[in-house]
């Protein structure tokens, strides 16, 4: 019990002193994650309007493919991502490996079939009208895509944030391509195990309730702007 | 009507499905001003042939066009498209205020903001919903939505407009309140239009023609008395609300009067033919005039029948009285005369129609 009270109170001594290791850690993490997120929404949303608006042969294969995909383990992404960007691999001259930008690019392949499963759903979900009548208003092709993505804009926020919470909470990916560099590429996940690794349950409880801390800021937002958009 | 423009046309409209024909209509006109009925029941082909006319369908063969320019059926082509306007069955409306609802066709067009407003406004005005244009769409009744869904293709100005079924969903009054305020909107806007209904009344109300369609064919075409009066067919009978059909043999012809043998009973009607022909009758139950003392001194209908009461339906404020007259026979009466007649199921009473409200056709 004195454990868990201790790793309490070092967290809030870490939080209210605002602990530099700490801070840089929890920036990196926001850093890497919201840009793997943003990277992510661009290609989940577009491909997954083009998926669930075009018609194609085997269109319905591709889309189980991306479903399952939204539950790829961050291990297997990490050791592809390590393969993809090793010394003697595809794109080993970019020498990008266990830096930030590998990271980025592990959690994008893990976050963008989440926000493109979801886009998917979101727009075969909307009336099968809806496409015709917005044409019947007079829209041009790129003007209805752009008025069905407005129309699915809450569940797309719910994709936001799945993706988001996704990558934010992984460790494993960002431990294979990263290296959990200390002042480089350690993030709020890497630095918990490794705390935890080390016995320092204080400090892996702090960087546990930051976690949780962000997770539940970042959602808190976006459910906000979900229900200011729902009538009362 | 003979001098307005031809706005839209189809000649050799074919529309496949599966490898089945669900739409074949060798020649269609809409002139400017006029508005034309397509009525029949489900899966007659109206919302089909509706879709084809706002190039929103590819049409398996045939040509459609707009003031004599050939119309193309492609999503890139708005040309067409912003001249028209469609209305579908089911309320489409996005997920935004009444007022963006109402402004997004002239957002698309590029509208300037001020020009919007002002439409938009004016819009609203007329179809009695501008006390709601702040609402969001998800929090009106079915008449609010499809009053939205109405104002939404009537603010862009459309030079004809498409509606498929625009009242099934609303309960009467509703409807009835709607229609008429769209009557309205549409002979002040003065576009032509072209209304899905399988409603003889919203036909009548809102059409100067008629098209009772059946199986994705046209079963007959006319103005709406016309059609009304002298439906071709049973099933064009039975879709301009003639709800007496019964088939009958000529049993002798002469000056231009038909005496005619229904179940042994003798009708005489006005028409030609030859002795010993089959032909089907039909007649609009409001033609069918109730008594319960016998009228043959004081009445000039030459048909006058005794017959008992098999059942009395009450539709709003019109009650259908069933009767047996030797051959079946309905009747509308309103329920303040179905109170003065003090009639029931079961009471014997006498039905008298004219030779003149007795509508015949060869069977075919």
């Amino acid at each position: 019990m004195d454990l868990i009270l201790d790793g309490f109170r070092m967290a809030w001594h870490l939080l209210v002193t605002l602990d530099k290791e700490v801070l840089g850690v929890t920036l990196l993490s926001l850093k890497v994650s919201g840009l793997a997120t943003l990277i992510s929404l661009l290609i989940g949303v577009v491909g997954g309007t083009v998926i669930a608006l075009a018609e194609f042969p085997g269109k319905r294969i591709l889309v189980s493919v991306v479903n399952t995909s939204m539950g790829l383990p961050p291990v297997v992404v990490g050791l592809f991502v390590t393969i993809m960007l090793w010394r003697n691999g595809p794109f080993g001259e970019w020498e990008i490996l266990y830096t930030p930008a590998a990271m980025v690019i592990a959690q994008t392949v893990i976050a963008s079939p989440i926000v493109m499963g979801i886009s998917i759903a979101a727009i075969q979900n909307l009336p099968p009208n809806l496409r015709l009548q917005i044409l019947a208003l007079g829209a041009s092709r790129p003007q209805m895509v752009w008025l069905l993505v407005r129309e699915a804009r809450l569940p797309l926020l719910a994709a936001i944030m799945a993706g988001f919470g996704g990558v934010i909470s992984e460790v494993g990916a960002s431990i294979m391509v990263g290296g959990n560099i200390k002042g480089y590429t350690r993030v709020l996940t890497t630095a918990t195990v490794m705390e935890t690794g080390k016995g320092n349950f204080d400090t892996a409880i702090a960087l546990g309730i930051i976690l949780l801390l962000i997770c539940f800021a970042i959602n808190y937002l976006l459910t906000l702007v979900q229900q200011r958009e729902r009538p009362r | 009507m003979s001098a307005a423009r031809e706005l839209l046309q189809a000649r050799g409209l074919v529309v496949r499905r599966g490898g089945a024909e669900v739409l074949t209509i060798p020649e269609f006109c809409l002139h400017e001003r006029e508005s034309v009925a397509l009525i029949g029941p489900n899966g007659a082909g109206k919302s089909t042939m509706l879709l084809a006319l706002a190039s929103l369908l590819k049409p398996s063969a045939g040509e459609i066009s707009f003031l004599g320019s050939p119309v193309i059926a492609s999503s890139g082509d708005t040309s067409y498209r912003r001249r028209i306007a469609m209305v579908f069955q089911e309320p489409l409306l996005f997920d935004a205020t009444v007022f963006d609802n109402v402004a997004s066709g002239l957002k698309i067009r590029g509208v300037p903001g001020d020009e919007i407003r002002r439409r938009v406004g004016e819009t609203l005005e007329r179809f009695r919903i501008d006390h709601l244009a702040g609402r969001s769409a998800r929090r009106l009744s079915g008449g609010e939505v499809q009053r939205t869904s109405l104002a939404r293709a009537f603010a862009t100005k459309p030079e004809v407009v498409l509606l498929d079924e625009p009242f099934t969903a609303l309960d009467p009054p509703t409807r009835h309140g709607l229609m008429l305020d769209l009557a309205e909107v549409m002979r002040e806007s003065g576009c032509a239009a072209v209304i899905s209904t399988h409603d003889q009344m919203e036909a009548l109300r809102l059409a100067d023609r008629m098209i009772v369609m059946q199986g994705g064919r046209v079963v007959q075409s006319g103005t709406t008395s016309e059609v009304t009066a002298n439906p071709v067919n049973e099933f064009a009978a039975s879709f301009v609300g003639m709800e007496n059909v019964f088939s009958g043999v000529v049993v002798s012809a002469g000056e231009g009067v038909l005496v005619l043998d229904v179940a042994g009973q003798h009708l005489e009607v006005v028409g030609s033919g030859t002795p010993g022909e089959r032909v089907v009758l039909c007649a609009h139950p409001e033609h069918v005039v109730v008594t319960t003392v016998d009228p043959h001194h004081r009445t000039s209908a030459r048909n006058v029948f005794p017959g008992k009461v098999s059942r009395v339906l009450q539709f709003g404020a019109v009650n259908k009285l069933y009767l047996d007259c030797g051959f079946p026979l309905v009747a509308s009466v309103t329920s303040h005369a179905l109170q003065d007649l003090g009639v029931a199921a079961g009471s014997r009473v006498f039905a008298s129609f004219k030779a003149t409200s007795v509508h015949i056709f060869r069977k075919g």
